[in-house]
């Protein structure tokens, strides 16, 4: 079943001199727990198309269908943790925003943070965090609302290449757990490829689709070995020459 | 501890005492040449004074039990205009943060008015107001309020646009938004606003003083001037940058424990 559709999406925006049409006639459906990527050159209109479907921004013209009632979790480039909020107060901050933070949902942060590491840490500031624990303090914290959905908003972009690849795992692996619907958007086709079921590559600007892509890696195989297997440098290559480069 | 670690504090220590040394060196060079200059009439101790002077003038202003009462009455319409301007920029911040509407309709008076020398508005005060405390509070209102808030606004709308992004796909409103975020996010520039606004209090009240006041510092100054008696006035200049220095004092010990 379809998480969303995602029907004839346009986006325009107005400045003072000119109209910039950003998305145009995007249709996409968004199955449950199947990894989405969405792949294309930078300002293509990637993170317009996130901000669409969290609300944050009306499209133009076209329509977001929720099937069910979504729960959004987000993870942006930067992991926005709170300095003046503790490790465990930040992990907390989607639940009192919700005001849905109960005995029970608590316990479920020190569970979560427990199995990331975190949990020694949990009376810490961020401050004295590295930037993986940082990025994993990011991840529970959109965690413990339950989501059903997680937009992923090119999240490892500014991690070193091993705690991406250690993270890229951990986030794997919870998504297939916990039956999450993602969306992933990246500029980076590697990872796309190591990560999803589905890759949609967008044209630049005005975004439309150009190609999708459906991956069928085995679920059990983990982003870092993805790359080991034979299929992964031709569909590397078929989407490198797909791209619109600027 | 190591030796090495020993050593590297031992350093830290020694060039903290000379650097209080220096300054204190400093002072009483200074002290000395105006005593000196003044003694030997290379300068007129009749308009430059000289420390014994200002010193017996401060020892008969205790005796006469004048001094204190003036130290007293400066010191609580500071206070008093320092709370009070903290509280109206603080609110007048978040509305021009909460209503951008608001903000550009309020722009070009806001530029108006604090690019105007307040001292103008003095005569205009003391008829409104009367020669009282309230007008030198007001004065000094005037002259913080503005500067104070555009100061905690500044670091409002430098709050990163992913958290408040973050926040509303958590669902917050915009009171959630405002109090869990923006102003947590300002606090440092709330704290700096509290430095700013303890000087430019300072600044309106002894302006307030000169313009219209029986009691205070600023009469005293103002008093000196007006029967020539140039010890009164450096005495007061004197207890005046004590007073200042005790505020700055107690404003950083309050951004110490603010920041911590």
């Amino acid at each position: 079943m379809n998480l969303i559709n995602i029907c004839n999406i346009t986006k325009i925006y107005h400045t003072k001199s000119k109209e910039i049409k950003a998305l145009d006639n995007i249709s996409i459906a968004i199955e449950d727990n199947k990894i989405i990527s969405i792949v294309g050159p930078s300002g293509c209109g990637k993170s317009t198309l996130l901000n669409i479907i969290t609300g944050s921004e009306q499209p133009s013209t076209g329509t977001i269908r929720e099937n069910r009632k979504l729960n959004i979790g987000y993870m942006m480039q930067t992991d926005a943790l709170l300095p003046w909020l503790t490790v465990f107060e930040n992990a907390c901050l989607g639940l009192d925003l919700k005001k849905i933070k109960t005995k029970e949902s608590i316990n479920y942060v020190n569970d979560l943070l427990k199995k990331y590491g975190l949990y020694e840490f949990k009376d810490e500031y961020p401050n004295n965090l590295s930037g993986g624990m940082r990025q994993r303090l990011a991840l529970i914290r959109v965690l413990a609302i339950r989501p059903n959905i997680l937009l992923l908003d090119e999240p490892f972009s500014k991690l070193d290449c091993e705690t991406r690849k250690n993270i890229s795992n951990d986030v794997y692996k919870i998504i297939k757990e916990l039956n999450i619907t993602p969306i992933l958007i990246t500029h980076d086709i590697e990872e796309a490829i190591s990560l999803s079921d589905n890759i949609i590559l967008l044209t630049k600007r005005p975004g439309r689709i150009k190609a999708i892509y459906k991956l069928n890696f085995d679920e059990t195989i983990l982003p870092s070995t993805r790359k080991k297997d034979e299929i992964f440098d031709t569909l590397y290559d078929d989407i490198w020459r797909n791209i619109d480069h600027d | 501890m190591t030796e090495e670690h020993k050593l590297y504090l031992k350093k830290i220590r020694i060039n903290k005492i000379l650097i209080r040394l220096s300054q204190f060196s400093l002072l009483i060079s200074f002290l000395v040449l105006w005593e000196l200059l003044s003694r030997f009439n290379i300068i007129n101790s009749f308009i430059f004074s000289s420390p014994s002077k200002v010193l017996t003038t401060l020892i008969n202003l205790i005796h006469d039990n004048n001094l204190f009462i003036h130290i007293y009455t400066t010191s609580i319409e500071v206070l008093i205009s320092f709370i009070l301007s903290f509280i109206i920029a603080f609110i007048f911040a978040l509305l021009l943060y909460s209503f951008k509407t608001l903000k550009s309709i309020l722009d070009p008076f806001i530029v108006a008015i604090n690019s105007l020398p307040k001292v103008a508005l003095g005569p205009l005060i003391i008829i409104w107001l009367g020669a009282s405390t309230k007008s030198i509070i007001f004065n000094s209102l005037l002259i913080s309020v503005i500067v104070t808030s555009i100061t905690i606004l500044n670091g409002m709308e430098a709050c990163d646009k992913d958290l408040i992004k973050l926040f509303k796909v958590f669902g917050a409103n915009k009171l959630n938004i405002l109090t869990k975020l923006i102003v947590p996010s300002a606090k440092s520039e709330i704290v700096s606003s509290l430095k700013i606004n303890i000087s430019m209090s300072l600044i309106g009240v002894i302006m307030g003083e000169f313009l219209s006041c029986k009691k205070g510092i600023g009469y005293l100054i103002l008093y000196g001037t007006q029967v020539f008696n140039l010890s009164l006035v450096m005495c007061g200049i004197l207890i005046l940058s004590l007073l200042s220095f005790i505020f700055n004092i107690l404003i950083n010990i309050l951004e110490k424990k603010l920041l911590k």
